[in-house]
């Protein structure tokens, strides 16, 4: 066995640890760790959530491990290389290979006071438990340095209640990553917290009160600032005192020079992490580093990796901004256009570098609104993906603000079905339309389809109407409020619903929506007593309305697994009531075509052979996609399959404000397109992780990672609170999407009320789902075995033996279609040539 | 109400065949009627084929009412018509027919 030392227990060493012992499966490499900090490995990128009150065990990466030999608080004061042995005060470590793994050290400028009591830096968690202590009690601070660690330590003083001032020497703040109009804007926000900012400026001093203790600053301009208190964050520096001292060649700005191996001047010795100067390059980021760990893993283990380089693009939320920079962000390449956009309304700045023809993506800006970053860094070297100023105006989707709206051209088309163009509508809402009702019968617009309503609504907005929030004319209230009304008083009925909180007797708007809601609440079978008259047709016959008035049918699949005996009574029923079948989006099939008093006849067959409704006709949980998973496939590495039917099992017939898609996929490929469904899972070697409001159709989005690595048992904890708060708080026809969108906080408040409980409703979300999942019974099963409910189904009620006449089809590509008689369009094909006499 | 010669009523069903807020089709002289009850009990009557989607499918509306007018909204794509005149409320100018409707001994009937 060789020896391996590695001197440094920070984010990278500690990686770099982890990335040997899972290579090293024949037990080449004995570890010595030796390191500085009193505390194993932790997450100093997250260092200031330490401020927001996470512990210091929570940002811990240390994972114990009996084959370590982790030797804290001791570090190395000399390398002896001749004799190959690491020097601690504590004794001498013999190495075979020696990984240096030193970080950087917080650079303090030579001012006089530095040593003042009260001078602190920013560095370490015990930095940060001594900033803490000694802020007890104190009222004012100042941080000198503002750039990103001086932003943060800015904004821990003052969650510590001091007043606080940021002191820096470029014009501007966070001068590495921002440019001058972004560093203007992220400045009017941190201006907005209270924290007082000085640019363009340099402490010349920190001078002491009589006691000894810190008492102020003195600036470059003249001014006086007191602070109790002063943070340096004025850069860091690559640790490579012990490595110079042992004769190892460093970088002209500091750093361990090494290769692109990471190997340093002695082949024996490697560098990774902030204290390697890369081809003389240091990288201040967390990724390279980690880059560079795996690389001298692999190597020690006799691989050939090299650091590949390292895209020092950013993005991170400071204050509360976000801000991002990508790519050659200050245009240093030569002849490069910007393009750049400033709303001083939203507080969004935004600039994007091009080249010169101004047809590639250089880099650019983003603070205020770092939504586009993600797909902005993908396209970094090539072709814009989109009009520069349709990628930088924030967009804004279901309910929001309405810029997104606000930035569509007049001519654009709002509603697709009706050809309506958002000029006309701007054009009747100024001819006195104040709601969508108003619109629909003055433009049509949103009358068919009705995917373009909440665009409807947000034009509205946009015009300065104000939106009421009731859900029609009988309710002044919002779905949201009708459901705590219903919940909180046990209402049962539409009936007493209306008279105590209504007027009228409903429309088809309000009916449906508190049916759902009813349901949701454990209301049983959904036609019922009163609850029939809720209904929309398509809940009333349990069955999808077509334009020709016969309905569609649609047995539930789960997970789209299917056995060949149940495959053939679907087509044999299809064939014996003469349907026309189609495979769904959703992995299932639906059958079109039937009569409604077919249906029941048609679910006795289904029922008989084990099927159950598909709930595609309902505002409810349709599908669970799946794919294939490790069962088969040799990619998979969790059972896809199992978890979809699984999940569709438990949600099936859960009723919702819509309806309601979901999807597994068994690894990162991702073929069951999970971030396009309302809940989305994908496997990772460790769990799953869940992904949440994504939606296909008329807004295309994909869902946002949610929560990641989770047990089969915490993830179906989570959707389960998801699905439930949704149901409670979302609007009528609401996707999960735009609930999100629309929601105050988005996903982190979203996050905090179902992971954090900190509404202190997940205990009721968790028996809401659990009645839920007892309660179910097959609607259909229901259906057919009580006459009473299958006497709805007749065609006319004085002849029920009668089929509707007017309903007839006729043969296209070897099934049955509606007819269409004279309503026939001109059919698609090759023009005929008449024969010419 | 007198019953004219003119006037041929044609017996439906039981009125308890009717389910509050919910409408029925049937054939009457081969024409297809969607017959409705209301929630104070009223019955009405009106053509079943939506004159806008040309589909036979009025009986399955959902019956509300708007201001003071009872009406049903087409299933398939939401036009509200108020039940007393077959004015179509949403889109001026469109109707469907309205029947007389009328209850004897506890039996629907329907004229033309």
């Amino acid at each position: 066995m060789k020896n391996l030392v590695v001197v440094g227990n920070g984010m990278v060493g500690q990686r770099f640890v982890e990335a040997v012992r899972s290579r090293d499966t024949s037990g080449e490499w004995r570890i010595t760790v030796l390191a500085e900090e009193g505390r194993p490995a932790y997450d100093r990128v997250r260092l200031s959530a330490f401020f927001d009150g996470v512990s210091p065990e929570e940002l811990s990466l240390h994972t114990p491990d009996d084959e370590v030999d982790l030797r804290l608080g001791e570090p190395v004061v000399s390398l002896d290389r001749d004799r190959r042995v690491a020097v601690t005060g504590a004794g001498e470590y013999p190495y075979d290979a020696l990984v240096l793994a030193t970080g950087s050290y917080p650079f303090v400028p030579p001012i006089d006071g530095r040593d003042l009591s009260g001078v602190f830096v920013y560095r370490t968690l015990d930095d940060l438990e001594a900033i803490r202590e000694f802020a007890k009690g104190r009222r004012t601070g100042a941080v000198i340095g503002g750039g990103l660690l001086g932003l943060e330590a800015a904004n821990a003083l003052r969650l510590l209640g001091l007043s606080t001032h940021v002191i820096e020497f470029a014009p501007r703040l966070m001068p590495v990553q921002v440019d001058e109009a972004g560093g203007a804007m992220l400045r009017r926000y941190v201006e907005d917290l209270d924290v007082k900012v000085h640019t363009g400026t340099a402490t010349t001093a920190i001078r002491p009160r009589n006691d000894g203790e810190v008492h102020g600053l003195t600036l470059s301009n003249g001014e006086w600032i007191q602070a109790d208190i002063v943070v340096v964050a004025a850069g860091v520096r690559p640790r490579d005192d012990v490595a110079r001292a042992a004769g190892l060649a460093v970088g002209d700005r500091g750093g361990i020079l090494v290769d692109g191996t990471c190997q340093t001047s002695d082949d024996q010795i490697f560098a990774i992490g902030e204290c390697a100067a890369v081809d003389g390059l240091c990288y201040g980021l967390v990724a390279p580093g980690y880059a560079m760990a795996e690389v001298v893993a692999d190597r020690l283990l006799g691989g050939q990796a090299t650091f590949p380089g390292a895209d020092l693009s950013t993005k991170l939320k400071l204050l509360g901004v976000d801000v991002a920079s990508f790519g050659d962000a200050h245009g240093a390449t030569e002849g490069c256009l910007d393009v750049t956009f400033t709303d001083p309304a939203t507080r969004v700045y935004a600039k994007l570098v091009l080249s010169d023809d101004a047809q590639t993506l250089l880099g650019g800006v983003l603070v205020g609104d770092a939504t586009a970053y993600p797909t902005l860094r993908a396209s970094v070297g090539g072709p814009l993906p989109g009009p520069p100023l349709a990628l930088l105006a924030p967009e804004s989707e279901g309910g929001g603000t309405g810029a997104g709206i606000a930035a569509l051209p007049g001519s654009a088309q709002v509603c697709s079905c009706n050809a309506v163009t958002k000029d006309q509508i701007i054009g009747a809402i100024h001819e006195g339309c104040t709601d969508v009702g108003a619109i629909k019968s003055c433009t049509r617009a949103g009358t068919s389809c009705g995917s373009c309503v909440p665009m409807l609504k947000q034009l509205l907005a946009v015009s300065g109407v104000q939106m009421s929030k009731a859900l029609c004319e009988h309710f002044d209230h919002s779905r949201q409020e009708l459901f705590e009304i219903i919940r909180v008083r046990g209402i049962r009925t539409f009936s007493q619903l209306v008279v105590e909180h209504g007027r009228g007797r409903g429309c088809d708007i309000c009916k449906p929506a508190v049916a759902s809601i009813l349901a949701a609440l454990g209301s049983g079978y959904i036609l019922d007593g009163e609850q029939a008259a809720l209904q929309d047709t398509n809940d009333h016959f349990l069955a999808n309305i077509q334009k020709d008035g016969t309905y569609s049918v649609v047995p539930r699949i789960p997970g789209g697994e299917i056995t060949p005996e149940k495959l053939i009574v679907i087509g044999e029923v299809a064939r014996d009531f003469n349907l026309y079948t189609k495979i769904t989006g959703g992995q299932r099939i639906d059958l079109f075509g039937a009569r409604v008093e077919q249906l029941p006849q048609i679910w006795r067959r289904l029922v008989d052979a084990g099927f159950e409704s598909g709930h595609a006709y309902g505002k409810a949980l349709r599908t669970v996609k799946s794919c294939v998973g490790s069962t088969w496939c040799r990619y998979g590495v969790q059972d896809s399959v199992g978890l979809a039917v699984a999940l569709e099992l438990r949600y099936r017939g859960l009723r919702a404000p819509h309806k309601l898609k979901s999807a597994v996929s068994g690894c990162a490929r991702e073929c069951a397109e999970a971030r396009s469904k309302d809940f989305g899972i994908i496997a990772t070697d460790n769990g799953w992780n869940l992904y949440v409001g994504g939606n296909g159709g008329f807004r295309p989005r994909h869902a946002d990672l949610f929560a990641s690595d989770l047990s089969t048992e915490d993830l179906v904890r989570l959707i389960d609170r998801f699905l439930m708060f949704y149901i409670r708080t979302a609007d009528r026809l609401q996707r999960t999407a735009a609930w999100i969108e629309a929601m105050e906080g988005g996903l982190d408040h979203l996050r905090a009320v179902i992971v954090d409980d900190s509404l202190g409703v997940c205990d009721e979300l968790d028996a809401a789902m659990a009645q839920h999942v007892g309660a179910y019974e097959d609607e259909w099963r229901a259906t057919i075995e009580d006459p009473e409910r299958v006497r709805r189904f007749t065609s006319f009620v004085n002849a029920p033996d009668t089929p509707d006449p007017s309903i007839t089809f006729e043969v296209e590509r070897g099934q049955p279609v509606p007819a269409l008689g004279e309503r026939r369009p001109v059919a698609l094909g090759l023009p005929t040539m008449g024969a010419r006499q | 109400m007198t019953d004219t010669l003119t006037q041929q009523w044609t017996m439906i069903c039981p009125y308890n065949r009717l389910e509050p807020e919910r409408g029925v089709a049937a054939l009457v002289g081969g024409e297809q009627v969607a017959i409705f009850r209301t929630f104070d009990g009223s019955l009405y009557a009106i053509g079943n084929r939506d004159p806008i989607a040309g589909a036979f499918v009025m009986s399955r509306g959902i019956v509300g009412t708007r201001g003071d007018a009872p009406t049903v909204a087409s299933p398939l794509h939401k036009q509200v018509y108020d039940l007393r005149t077959g004015e179509c409320l949403d889109e001026p100018g469109v109707s469907v027919p309205v029947y007389n409707v009328r209850l004897r001994d506890d039996m629907i009937e329907i004229s033309r």
